[in-house]
């Protein structure tokens, strides 16, 4: 049985991470050129994490898939990241952050993390401003802030609608910088397909280079996966084509515990599906949910006519309107969290009142027109208007988008503990691959903030703790014994799936697992989909092997080879996910099994059984993973129910 | 709708390349240039042949990673987007379109539509930063930065690297690419320290990679997805000049 710990220091809440570093373990200068870190993965996370190991003197090897670490899928948020400034004046602080942050995540994160992640989140804005990153203004010079979803203040910081973008390019300079005077080596077009442990401990990884097929060794003191969120185990989401979840589950199958991984994120502001040949989904920020009001027709026969095409949305009057998220969560409104906002969305579909087609609720920006003038629309959201424009071919000036939910973010993933360590020693996590922070719902804009938080404020202290204790430790040869086994076993999988020489190709499988995904393992479980869920992903499982086909040759370019090699690993997260689903037996944040709910639709939490982080341990192939419990305890905060009515 | 392509298909740098046709049945005009492809892809792969190769990643407009040159325009026949936004409907049933990869020689081909990019890595690195190191900088609030030069920072800020506007110019040339990171850095108080070295070493470097000079036939900004201005490169151009100055003195 594997033993955890979350390593909590001592002392009261606001001081236990100021206490961690007084007393952390140090590395001299002279000795960091020594010691090697290896970070794969370039988006917030992993690249901050990456410069900052390289500012600080050690050896770093920093890996991804695409051909710049600039591409990252962080590149992709739009709305913006949220920090404890209170420059409004609004009433903000770093407890009421931590405060918003767990009870956003529905009582399932721990304190500790989360009280510094609010704590670190203001340094996170003095950072960015540093490296020139052109967060919006107002006209005094000042820096100006949103409003996101589960908050009253406005806290948010952005870059039109183009925030992940201009932070990750931020992170790309400082990386750049790193890279050019030599502390930090950059590896693009290679992915991370095994870990190498040697003596229980991290001690490098196996990448299969993806312009040449070659599959190579790299060592390192410490391992620090940085790969992002796991959504696409659903094949259509808002996450990027080769986002995926091969490292954590890699890392899994080495003995790295996977907590809450059925817990991820529906965002509610999505372009609706279109087709069936339809590779992904588009997000549509959530800010702009301070401006746009959700509707639905207050007649079913005027939905009915809208579908048919009899009706135009620009008909209706203000009566023949029901703003159900206003109606029902006055209080919040627009802005409640994304769960109960995508939650809501379904219930409103599912009783028929759907537009599009029939899978779609309208988000309008007439009043705001009205009220504030179509520039200020333009100049807040002139780049989501155009995106929306050029995909469905409307003019949401003129009328109402229409969105619905769709996978957006991970919030469960490997579990680490205080230090963002693994069960594996020197196996260090953070970002999205991580489920560190955001409980069972992820608050819209704290993505940006925990992937910065852990890549320049945590990581560089916890992995210098680590490393403290390793500098007598030499350099790895790979030529080890441990290295030799972890690359016959890739090359043996890659010869697996090369060598199936079935009917059908990646995507096929893909799609497959995608919508048992969707619709068991999606916005709403129940304990019998679940079961048919496991059932059918086994029986994918079994075709997967038999009748895949990867044409080309292992030792090319190859895409088809990539995605089949992170089908495989899609398959088993997603059967991973409906066995945390299944055994959840509540509802709390993204996760809502249908037999748990109140009179009124809402989530039916049980505290007394199930306030803990579920925890699963591999243990082996066709074997039922076993669970173990993290108990969590709130000493500062009290438990409630979650209410935004 | 019903098209015939013409692509490029290359087997690696080395291997000499060369136009294949196909056909491709019943593509909606609702589905983007790219979820075309898919379904030509998934077609070949039917007949155990290999697929096209080409790039792509977020499929948003904002990564970059997708490029193609779609009858002789770099991101195809569209204003302002990339290649993954373009959609089928702005091409007509019956149209033959040809698709090759960026031509430029600092992007040497890897296979058929996929080319080598880190040159652009490169450039960055020379001096593509404020050098801000994690910790000890002061409140953001600090300095202010008026509405006017942060909105054009903005502005510049926002190209996405994708080496359209190098793909586009005769000469191959980085001008507006590197001028857009230039411009940010000198638009902003941040920025101001490390201006002259910023502008010489990203300079030499593009020149060293056997990037071309600039014309002024402003192809780039014609093509570039996020219209970046060709005014950023006569702020670069200014740039340069009064660093030369400056490093004389
Ligand atoms: C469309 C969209 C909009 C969003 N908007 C917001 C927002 O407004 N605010 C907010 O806070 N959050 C937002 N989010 C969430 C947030 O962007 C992400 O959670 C966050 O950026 C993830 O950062 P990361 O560093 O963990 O991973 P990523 O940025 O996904 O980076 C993963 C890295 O790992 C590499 N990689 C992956 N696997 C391997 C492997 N096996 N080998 C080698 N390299 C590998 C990838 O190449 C990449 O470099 C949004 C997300 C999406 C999808
Ligand atoms: S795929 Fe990212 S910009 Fe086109």
């Amino acid at each position: 049985m594997i033993k955890f710990d979350s390593k909590i220091p001592e002392g009261k809440l606001k001081d236990k991470w100021n206490n961690y570093k007084a007393h952390q373990g140090l590395v001299n200068p002279s000795n960091k050129r020594k010691l090697d870190i290896i970070v794969v993965g370039t988006g917030l996370a992993g690249g901050a994490a990456a410069a900052s190991f390289g500012e600080l003197g050690f050896n770093v090897k920093n890996f991804c898939i695409s051909d710049s670490p600039r591409r990252a899928h962080s590149i992709a948020a739009q709305g913006g990241i949220n920090a404890a400034k209170n420059y409004p004046g609004d009433g903000d602080s770093i407890y009421r952050l931590f405060y918003d942050t767990i009870k956003g995540g529905d009582y399932r994160s721990r304190e500790g993390n989360v009280y510094r992640l609010a704590e670190v989140s203001n340094d996170i804005i003095d950072q960015c401003v540093a490296q020139g990153v052109p967060f919006a203004r107002d006209y005094s010079g000042y820096l100006d802030n949103r409003s996101f979803g589960g908050a009253q203040v406005s806290r948010t910081f952005y870059a039109r609608g183009q925030t992940g973008q201009q932070l990750l390019l931020g992170a790309y300079g400082a990386l750049s910088k790193e890279i050019e005077k030599g502390t930090v080596t950059s590896y693009n077009r290679m992915e991370m397909l095994d870990l190498v442990l040697i003596d229980g401990k991290a001690r490098g990884i196996i990448t299969r280079d993806l312009k040449t097929g070659k599959v190579e060794r790299h060592s390192a003191h410490a391992v620090v996966i940085a790969t992002g969120g796991y959504g696409n185990v659903f094949f259509l989401s808002t996450n990027a084509m080769t986002s995926n979840g091969g490292a954590i589950i890699r890392s899994w199958r080495r003995g790295a515990l996977m907590a809450n991984p059925a817990f991820v994120q529906i965002h509610p502001t999505c372009i609706p599906v279109h087709g069936d040949f339809q590779s992904k989904l588009t997000l549509m920020s959530e800010s702009l949910r301070n401006d746009g009001r959700i509707w639905v027709p207050k007649n079913i026969e005027d939905a009915v006519a809208i579908k048919e095409g009899k009706k135009k949305p620009t008909d209706l009057s203000e009566e023949e309107r029901d703003y159900y998220l206003e109606r029902r969560y006055p209080a919040f409104g627009n802005l409640v969290p994304r769960d109960v906002a995508s939650r809501a969305a379904k219930e409103r579909c599912d009783a028929g009142f759907g537009i599009g087609t029939g899978l779609a609720v309208y988000l309008d920006f007439k009043s705001a027109i009205a009220r504030l003038g179509e520039d200020v629309i333009r100049a807040r959201y002139g780049n989501l208007f155009q995106m929306y424009e050029k995909i469905v071919d409307e003019n949401p000036y003129h009328t109402p988008m229409m969105i619905y939910p769709a996978i957006h973010y991970s919030m469960g993933g490997t579990w680490v503990d205080y230090e963002l360590q693994s069960t594996i020693p020197g196996l260090f996590v953070g970002g999205e691959a991580n489920f560190s922070d955001h409980g069972a719902n992820r608050l819209g804009a704290s993505a940006l903030m925990q992937g910065l938080s852990d890549g320049y404020f945590v990581l560089p202290y916890t992995v210098q703790n680590y490393l403290a204790e390793e500098i007598r430790v030499p350099r790895f040869s790979t030529d080890l014994p441990e290295f030799e086994q972890a690359e016959k076993d890739v090359q043996a999988r890659i010869d697996q799936l090369m060598n199936i020489k079935g009917s059908k190709s990646p995507d096929y499988f893909h799609k497959k697992l995608g919508k048992i995904m969707w619709e068991n393992v999606g916005m709403a479980r129940t304990a019998d989909g679940l079961a048919h869920a496991k059932t059918e992903i086994a029986k994918i499982r079994e075709e997967f092997y038999k009748n895949l086909l990867v044409v080309g040759t292992a030792e090319s370019f190859n895409p088809e080879l990539e995605k089949a090699l992170r089908v495989a690993d899609f398959i088993d997260m997603g059967e991973l996910m409906a066995f945390d689903a299944a055994h959840r037996d509540e509802s709390c944040g993204g996760h809502f099994r249908e037999e748990f709910q109140t009179p009124e639709g809402e989530a039916l939490r049980n505290d007394k059984d199930y306030m803990y982080v579920g925890t699963w341990e591999y243990k082996g192939e066709g074997v039922e993973p076993e669970l173990h419990k993290e108990d969590l305890q709130y000493e500062e905060i009290e438990v409630k129910t979650r209410n935004y009515k | 709708m019903d098209l015939k392509l013409k692509i490029w298909r290359q087997e690696n740098a080395q291997a000499k390349g060369e136009f294949k046709t196909y056909n491709v049945a019943g593509v909606s005009s609702d589905s983007s240039f790219l979820e075309m492809l898919d379904v030509l892809n998934e077609s070949i792969v039917d007949k155990v042949e290999t697929p096209v190769c080409f790039d792509h990643d977020c499929r948003e407009g904002i990564c970059g990673m997708c490029s193609l040159y779609i009858n002789g325009r770099p991101h195809g026949p569209d204003d302002a987007i990339t290649t993954c936004q373009l959609h089928m409907r702005k091409f007509k049933d019956g149209d033959t379109i040809t698709i090759e990869p960026w031509r430029a020689s600092p992007f040497p081909v890897i296979k058929d539509l996929v080319v080598d990019r880190t040159a652009l890595d490169s450039i960055i690195q020379s001096g593509g930063y404020t050098s801000a190191k994690t910790g000890g900088v002061p409140d953001a609030n600090a300095t202010l930065i008026d509405k006017y030069s942060s909105d054009l920072a903005m502005d510049a800020a926002s190209c996405i690297g994708c080496g359209a506007c190098v793909a586009a110019c005769k000469n191959a040339s980085a001008m507006l690419f590197v001028a857009a990171k230039v411009s940010q850095f000198a638009l902003l108080p941040q920025g101001q320290v490390e201006k002259t070295k910023r502008v010489q070493d990203m300079v030499a470097r593009m020149d060293e990679l056997g990037f071309g000079n600039c014309t002024n036939t402003y192809a780039c900004e014609m093509e570039c997805p996020k219209e970046i201005s060709v005014t950023n490169i006569a702020r670069m151009n200014r740039e340069f000049l009064s660093s030369k100055v400056c490093s004389e003195q």
